[in-house]
């Protein structure tokens, strides 16, 4: 099954304003950078975006913060970032924030067809307000929900014809759970190889959960915190 | 005389135990991998997928792909290996990590810790800290002993919004080694030349001072 797309405009066909949006990568780590330049040429606005973190000012999700695209943000972590902090006190923009391991197990339970399951993380917290509280071998634990999107954007390093996908190192973080949890899955790769390149044993992302791929034109993979020794 | 910051990191290093897996919060507890102990070996976990993680890259071999929790340029260690993030916290939440040192804003007598929010000032988000602290069985809190105000942070009661409830074990500030029971503070160690009576008027929450407290050997 051919998934490939020419290029971002068509890999995101459908995008529209107010939708909910899964967004890959931790930090600048493994984002869809080509996407986020398209979502932002596009303007659609009153977005929801399930994302680890939201970006710094002028990359990643930070840029279509700029353009007031985002109505909520559903994240972890969102430091680092001054407009989001500007727009959150505000009260412009609205903010969900959620541990990161059940941010990451909501979007696998989403595509993996469980509706909610139970986290001791977050019991006792602020984030537990709400929730179902229930014991389990003495502890309690939080009933956390799964989620959707109607288009998942993840980055891989490779991917073939049939949409599956390599990840590298740890660039791989969100985007397989969120491949999973799209109702259209959009995938941007820096190769792109035909059908039967990639060793079947070495595939992160099974090409099933992925409907569009697409070879981005250019990553700049901004590094965020350059940490170095000395020879 | 009060530790810095390397000395509070190898003075938790002499926690670890041969085998172990353990993960190391921002700040403070990134500094333990400096100093683990002769004999031991040890693998760092990072949450955001990592297994092995070395020392920083020499420079211009940085690689955008390969960073820490605290989105770090990092290398990979011989036999490291990467994961998703789902994968990442079932390590952690399934306790097969078996140490976690993290910094905190304020801790109290019963171990409960705040170190993700000040209402109305920062407000950036838990990461992992929450999925850390609720299921880790060994949790070693690295931090100052007070604010920059001087004002303690071992308090009876947290002021700030939680990250997790009675989860806090042991303490290891600028002044003291502390070990958390019975809803009570209890003095382990001293800083290499810090008073018991230093120590207690820095300690807001109830401190059980033993007879003899023995300063901490930063020499072994």
């Amino acid at each position: 099954m051919n998934k490939v797309v020419a290029n971002p405009e068509e890999a995101l066909k459908g995008v529209e304003s107010n939708m909910t949006l899964m967004l890959g990568g931790f930090g600048l780590c493994g984002i869809p950078e080509n996407s986020i330049t398209q979502l932002v040429k596009l303007g659609v606005t009153g977005l929801t975006c399930i994302s680890n973190n939201a970006g710094v000012d002028d990359f990643g999700l930070g840029l279509l913060l700029q353009g007031k695209q985002i109505k909520k943000m559903i994240s972890s972590y969102v430091g680092e970032n001054d407009e989001f902090e500007r727009q959150m006190l505000s009260g412009e923009l609205d903010v969900e924030l959620i541990p990161q391991g059940s941010l990451a197990e909501r979007c696998r339970a989403g595509g993996a067809g469980i509706p909610a399951f139970y986290t001791p993380a977050g019991y006792g917290t602020e984030v537990a307000e709400g929730k179902e509280v229930r014991e389990f071998n003495g502890k309690p634990h939080i009933l956390e929900k799964a989620l959707h999107a109607d288009f998942a954007i993840v980055k891989a390093w490779k991917g073939d014809t049939e949409g599956n996908l390599i990840f590298k190192a740890t660039a791989r973080n969100f985007n397989p759970m969120m491949a999973m949890a799209g109702k259209i899955t959009v995938a941007e790769v820096e190769e792109l190889v035909p059908a039967g390149a990639l060793d079947p044993n070495e595939i992160h992302t099974p090409g099933i959960f992925v409907q569009r791929i697409f070879k981005g034109l250019k990553f700049e993979k901004r590094i965020e915190q350059r940490t170095v020794r000395q020879k | 005389m009060a530790l810095d910051k390397n000395g509070i990191a190898q003075r938790i290093a002499q926690e670890l135990q041969d085998g172990w897996y353990v993960n190391l919060g921002i700040g403070i507890p990134t500094l333990v991998a400096n100093y683990i102990p002769d004999g031991i070996e040890v693998e760092f976990q990072s949450e955001n997928g990592i297994l092995g993680m070395g020392p920083f890259p020499f420079e211009g071999d940085e690689d955008a792909d390969l960073i820490n929790a605290g989105k770090q340029t990092i290398t990979a260690t011989k036999g490291a290996v990467y994961f998703d993030s789902a994968t990442s916290f079932a390590m952690i939440r399934g306790q097969h990590v078996q140490l976690t040192v993290l910094g905190a804003m304020e801790v109290s007598q019963n171990g409960d810790i705040a170190n993700w929010k000040i209402p109305g000032k920062m407000v950036k988000g838990m990461g992992g800290a929450m999925d850390l602290v609720a299921s880790a069985e060994n949790i070693i809190v690295a931090m100052m002993h007070t604010n920059k105000a001087g004002i303690s942070k071992l308090l009876k009661t947290c002021t700030l919004p939680l990250t997790g409830v009675g989860c806090v074990k042991k303490v290891v500030t600028n002044l003291a080694v502390l070990e958390i029971k019975g809803n009570q503070f209890h003095l382990l160690e001293r800083a290499p030349g810090v008073t018991v009576e230093e120590i207690v008027a820095a300690t807001e929450g109830t401190i059980i001072v033993p007879d003899n407290v023995p300063e901490m050997n930063l020499e072994i």
